[in-house]
């Protein structure tokens, strides 16, 4: 009885092995291991022992990589498709139906959501001011038509305990309190400071639920952090092919003398942003195992044409003498080349192979990071001898301390990744300072959302 | 004897298709038969089997369909099509012309002695 148990195990093994192959798909497992059994009924019954029969029965299946290559060369299709469609004979795809339909049921409800205060007779100007009268309100909440549906999915999807579950709502809540209780001069620097900062903060919100139960750990940071670079660039993809139907729209409806703008503007494009946070979401969630990550590839290509800029940048600096030109907005955009460097190098760990030993791309990403901190040193420089010249109104201080988390977020990456280079600490140290990090990240989002408006008399 | 991988490759369409011919079968009976049929000389890795099935199903040749075998399981079989009859019958005509070639060839060679007539039928598979 036993060797019959171990016969089964030893196949499951072997059907779980199979399957992990991309090129072939549950049927031809089916088929194969039907094949298998059969074979090693055959060798039984000549007198061999299951066990033995089991791995005649394999060795004659053939070399698995082999047969790999095989399917593939018969089936070339199978590398690109299996997107969202799931091959009708799984057991999974019921599984992967609901996912689908619970995400779109939650787009739908995010596109209603948003609305809803028009019943109120809060309207959104669409003109020119975004940030008048319901717009206002609008922009600050945003973020709340969204991120509470997309935490609710993964609430769901992970199956977290009431106790998470409880605290998260508590967290939006806060959110939306803190979003419409003040007093904000209209179209002022707060508000405008309030409604950006607020999705950063409540982003960490949805890492928690994406997380699952795992936030305590390097690994579920890092899963997240992946996550949102692969949404981000589902979201800039989904946008794209927005704006390709929108454009055919307009030009259709204007050839039968239908001006269709309000329409895109009031309903299309606002419900259509939020719905595909959750579309997006849903797909990188559904497609993570199949596809190779974007985010990384671009990371790849993009890492040493920054460092080269970067380096060209500090060369002319270097070379012509030239001070840095102080405008009124320049600490927002060198704030902006940090949050890029950022990415790069958070895209470049989470693709990374801890074990690995340094590589030249190592090195081109620590020359990366270091002309960048570099650059941005000089640009600070130039900004703290004339502050007190600007005066500290709430963007600058919102800038500067943008500016100071990020700076002491990729000088310690530098370190770290400097002595990772010199072989003195491992990669997940680096791995590890950076997920650590995040929080720092939402806790001043949140201040600027909390305590900026008061601080600064709401303007 | 160990048969050569690229003959191997030209005549699995034509064995397929013509055991397929006799009757719908699945893939570890239609490896059963080569091996009878070829009295164990012709040994297919029995993996690579299912990629010249999916192969000849998607040139129209061969039709697959599930079926629950006499054990319960779940089984595809394979039932050969107009278009592959035709296929075997063109095969067929150019794997004649081929033999008869390779005959005539042969008659014409002074092949040493043993090498001429076929090694013997190894006993079972």
């Amino acid at each position: 009885m036993s060797a019959v148990l171990s016969l089964e195990e030893q196949i499951d093994q072997w059907r779980s092995y199979v399957r992990r192959r991309q090129t072939i798909q549950s049927g031809d497992v089916a088929e194969l291991e039907d094949h298998l059994r059969e074979q090693i009924t055959a060798l039984v019954d000549a007198g061999l022992a299951a066990e033995e029969a089991f791995l005649v029965a394999v060795k004659r299946m053939g070399n698995l990589d082999a047969l790999s290559r095989e399917f593939a060369r018969e089936h070339s299709e199978r590398l690109w498709k299996q997107l969202v469609v799931v091959s009708a004979d799984s057991g999974e795809s019921a599984r992967v139906r609901t996912d689908a339909i619970v995400a779109f049921c939650l787009a739908v409800a995010a596109a209603v959501a948003f609305k809803i205060p028009t019943l109120f007779g809060l309207e959104l100007n669409g003109n020119t001011e975004f940030l008048t009268q319901g717009g206002g309100v609008y922009a600050r909440n945003l973020s709340l038509f969204a991120l509470p549906l997309l935490t609710g999915y993964f609430v769901w999807k992970r199956r977290l305990d009431i106790r998470t579950y409880r605290w998260l709502a508590v967290a939006f809540a806060a959110a939306a309190v803190f979003a419409n209780i003040y007093p904000f001069a209209s179209g002022g620097e707060t508000e405008a400071l309030a409604a950006l900062h607020l999705p950063i903060a409540l982003w960490f919100i949805v890492g928690i639920a994406y997380a699952g139960g795992r936030w305590g750990e390097v690994a579920g940071r890092m899963d997240f952090i992946r996550f949102s670079g692969e949404l981000f660039i589902y979201y800039v993809l989904i946008a794209l092919g927005g704006g390709v139907l929108t454009g055919f729209m307009a030009l259709l409806f204007k050839a039968i003398g239908i001006d269709a703008e309000p329409f895109f503007t009031f309903w299309l494009l606002p419900c259509g942003a939020l719905g595909a946070v959750l579309v997006g979401s849903w797909l990188v969630e559904a497609k993570q195992s199949v596809i190779e990550n974007m985010a990384p590839v671009l990371t790849r290509l993009f890492t040493p044409l920054f460092a080269v800029a970067l380096l060209a940048f500090l060369g002319a600096l270097v070379w012509t003498g030239h001070g840095v030109d102080i405008q009124r907005n320049v600490l927002i955009g060198f704030d902006l080349l940090l949050v890029v460097v950022l990415g790069l190098l958070l895209y470049c760990i989470s693709a990374r192979d801890a074990n690995s030993p340094p590589g030249v791309f190592d090195v081109v990403q620590v020359v990366l990071v270091v002309s960048a901190l570099v650059a941005d040193a000089v640009a600070l420089w130039a900004i703290a001898a004339r502050i007190s010249e600007f005066g500290f109104t709430p963007n600058r201080v919102a800038a500067l301390g943008e500016n100071v988390i990020l700076l002491a977020n990729l000088a310690w990456s530098a370190a770290l990744y400097i002595r990772f280079l010199r072989g003195r600490v491992p990669f997940t140290s680096l791995e590890r300072w950076q997920t650590d990090y995040l929080p720092v990240y939402a806790v001043w989002a949140a201040l600027v959302v909390v305590i900026f408006p008061p601080m600064f008399g709401y303007i | 004897m160990a048969i050569n991988k690229d003959l191997i490759a030209a005549s699995s369409t034509p064995i397929v298709l013509a055991i397929l011919a006799d009757d719908d079968s699945y893939g570890y009976a239609i490896l059963k038969r080569v091996r009878e049929m070829s009295g164990g000389r012709m040994e297919w890795t029995d993996g690579m089997l299912y990629p010249v099935l999916h192969r000849l199903e998607r040139l129209g040749h061969i039709k697959a369909r599930w079926e629950v075998a006499d054990s319960g399981r779940r089984r595809k079989y394979y039932r050969i099509t107009r278009s592959g009859r035709s296929q075997l019958a063109e095969e067929h005509r150019q794997w004649q012309a081929v033999d008869a070639t390779l005959r005539r060839i042969w008659e014409g060679l002074s092949l040493p002695a043993g090498m001429a007539s076929a090694a013997p039928l190894p006993e079972g598979v």
